[in-house]
């Protein structure tokens, strides 16, 4: 097997350098297809830039003999997604709001990576502001699917399932507020974990819906998502929602790889019935039944349960998340940073023109929504609504939770759909009708690969698991990885 | 709640947020955000009369911490340096009264 397609786990005997220098020449080689950077580094880069040398400098120490702290990331390559700052390397938001931005500083996350000793060789394409579904609303151009480079990777960490997918990076850290973790590892045939809201500090994201926003990890492997999930949660004194749980109780973190290897005989797996009235494709639905059999087999016990404002919840998070997305974007004034227009004749006309000349379609149609939503006489209406249809659709899986373990979904309702197919915003929003409704209730949820469409197209499904609850989750994913691992389509490798 | 946004709406709107648009994106998201409108109005079907609104999937409560300067990797030029327009340290702007 080649270094490209090995797991976090499996890299820890490799040598260092062998591994870095692998994937930067499988960048080289698949990027001008690719495109799931918009920012990559060198070697040169690597090894010559100030925030790269303290990595190395404790891979060399391991070498001669090993370090205490010894994390199964030290040495090893990571893409983060272009929504998440990184200090001394241009961070973009696949917007050209910001295309020379360079923040003075760590997001959380990637703090917590490189303190780990990993090394970060690139930005990975989104949509802009992550707004989308498919990384075709990038600034920077689309991320084409690395299985049928016609398709759309999804979105919009579209560029971070891309490239683990086609053996850039081993991983990488993407974000999710509707489903942008989880719709582009099931369309690229990935691992993608949405943790918990509050399980991993939001600090130093560019914020879009600051109640759903949720870094996480996408993978080849459940392991390595519990592994790196080990490294990035926890406390965090600068975003105040990582704090506490419903309970007031400090947020404990867990050794997430734990749980792993227990057997699910017994453990009941909910399927919400309001799920398949909601477009489903027919091979996404095959895959799905199958999956059910798989773990029946295993000794899960399927139950239906109902989940009965489903239908509301696309409706609901449109309202929720362009309101918060209108209220973060309000900071791109062409004052602090990133791009200010020319020839403007006073400072409030320059607002104007750099925030139009600035923001691209999708995201001035989200800013105006959500202004709409919040505005005076509207919000009550819209605002106000929507909130509380979210508490019911968040109640409706607290009390399934009380009769099932955890949730089965499809991840998304079809595989990747191709470039350009949809036109409309409400269709390209429907792409993300199963992931929105567990994102408005702030639950883990993980998609993990399930098999393939007839023209070997992947096809994802979701589990979903009570708060704070992603040992549960990764345990059954794991699960369902080890006893459909001889199945023939696990051998399928994409084209790029 | 609405079914049509007018061509004002779409100005004041865009004026709230202070993004300039030209005529052809002021048609262009009246008929956007009519869509996106028309189709959020089926939460009208849910009775929500004595539901609490929720702000985020898990309850949050105010976090008090002690307000402590904390030194950070970047310094202050460049903080600075990251404006469009500055100049001896301070950021620099259009004049704001005229």
């Amino acid at each position: 097997m080649k270094i490209t397609d090995l797991p976090i786990k499996e890299l820890e005997k490799e040598d260092k350098r062998e591994i870095l220098s692998a994937c930067l020449s499988r960048i080289k080689e698949v990027e001008p297809k690719l495109h799931a950077f918009v920012t990559t580094l060198t070697a040169e880069d690597v090894e010559g830039k100030g925030f790269f040398d303290s990595s190395f400098q404790e891979v060399a120490q391991n070498d001669k003999g090993g370090s205490a702290e010894d994390s199964p990331l030290q040495g090893i390559p990571v893409g983060i997604k272009d929504v998440i700052c990184t200090r001394n390397l241009r961070t973009t938001a696949s917007a050209k709001m910001l295309d020379n931005f360079v923040p003075p500083y760590d997001a959380t996350v990637v703090k917590k990576l490189k303190d780990s000793g990993a090394i970060v060789v690139g930005k990975n394409n989104c949509d802009a502001w992550a707004h989308g579904s498919s990384t075709e609303n990038s600034d920077y151009g689309v991320t084409p699917n690395p299985w049928d480079l016609a398709r759309v990777s999804g979105g919009s960490s579209g560029g971070s399932a891309a490239a683990v997918a086609a053996g850039e990076v081993p991983y990488s850290i993407g974000t999710d507020t509707g489903g942008s973790i989880r719709q582009p590892a099931s369309f690229c045939g990935v691992v993608g974990l949405k943790p918990t809201y509050g399980r991993v500090s939001r600090y130093g994201l560019i914020a879009m819906g600051s109640s759903l926003d949720c870094p996480g990890p996408i993978t080849k492997t459940v392991e390595d998502a519990a592994i790196v999930l080990n490294v990035i949660a926890g406390e965090d004194p600068k975003d105040a929602t990582t704090l506490k749980d419903d309970s007031g109780q400090a947020r404990m973190t867990t050794d997430f790889t734990k749980d792993l290897n227990k057997g699910i005989e017994g453990l009941k797996i909910g399927v919400p019935k309001e799920y398949f009235g909601l477009g489903l494709f027919d091979e996404v639905g095959e895959v799905f039944k199958q999956s059910l059999l798989t773990l029946e087999k295993m000794g899960a016990e399927v139950i239906e349960i109902s989940l009965p404002h489903t239908e509301y919840a696309l409706a609901a998070y449109y309202i929720i998340m362009t309101a918060e997305t209108s209220s973060n974007l309000g900071r791109y004034d062409g004052v602090k940073y990133g791009f200010s227009a020319k020839n403007s004749k006073d400072l409030i006309d320059s607002y104007f023109k750099t925030r139009d000349e600035g923001f691209g379609d999708e995201a001035k149609r989200r800013i105006m929504l959500g202004a709409y939503v919040l505005s005076s006489g509207y919000y009550d209406a819209y605002f106000m609504k929507a909130a509380k249809v979210r508490r019911l659709i968040h109640d409706d899986f607290i009390k399934a939770f009380e009769h099932v373990d955890v949730i089965l979904t499809p991840t998304a309702p079809t595989p990747a759909f191709k470039i350009g197919e949809k036109a409309d915003p409400v269709s390209m929003y429907l792409a993300d009708v199963f992931t929105v409704p567990v994102s408005l209730a702030g639950l883990p949820a993980i998609s993990v690969p399930a098999g393939f469409s007839t023209d070997k197209l992947p096809i994802g499904i979701q589990i979903i698991g009570g708060h704070f609850e992603e040992a549960k989750i990764l345990n059954v994913a794991h699960q369902f990885e080890k006893a459909t691992g001889n199945e023939e389509w696990r051998k399928y490798k994409p084209k790029v | 709640m609405v079914g049509k946004i007018s061509k004002e709406e779409v100005e004041y709107l865009a004026k709230l947020a202070r993004v300039g648009l030209t005529e052809k994106e002021i048609t262009k998201y009246q008929k956007d955000l009519a869509d996106i409108l028309g189709y959020v109005e089926k939460l009208n079907e849910v009775d929500t009369d004595k539901v609490e609104p929720m702000a985020a999937g898990i309850e949050q409560r105010n976090e008090m911490r002690e307000d402590k300067v904390e030194k950070i990797e970047g310094t202050p030029a460049e903080l600075i340096s990251e404006a469009p327009k500055h100049e001896d340290g301070f950021i620099k702007v259009k004049s704001v009264l005229e």
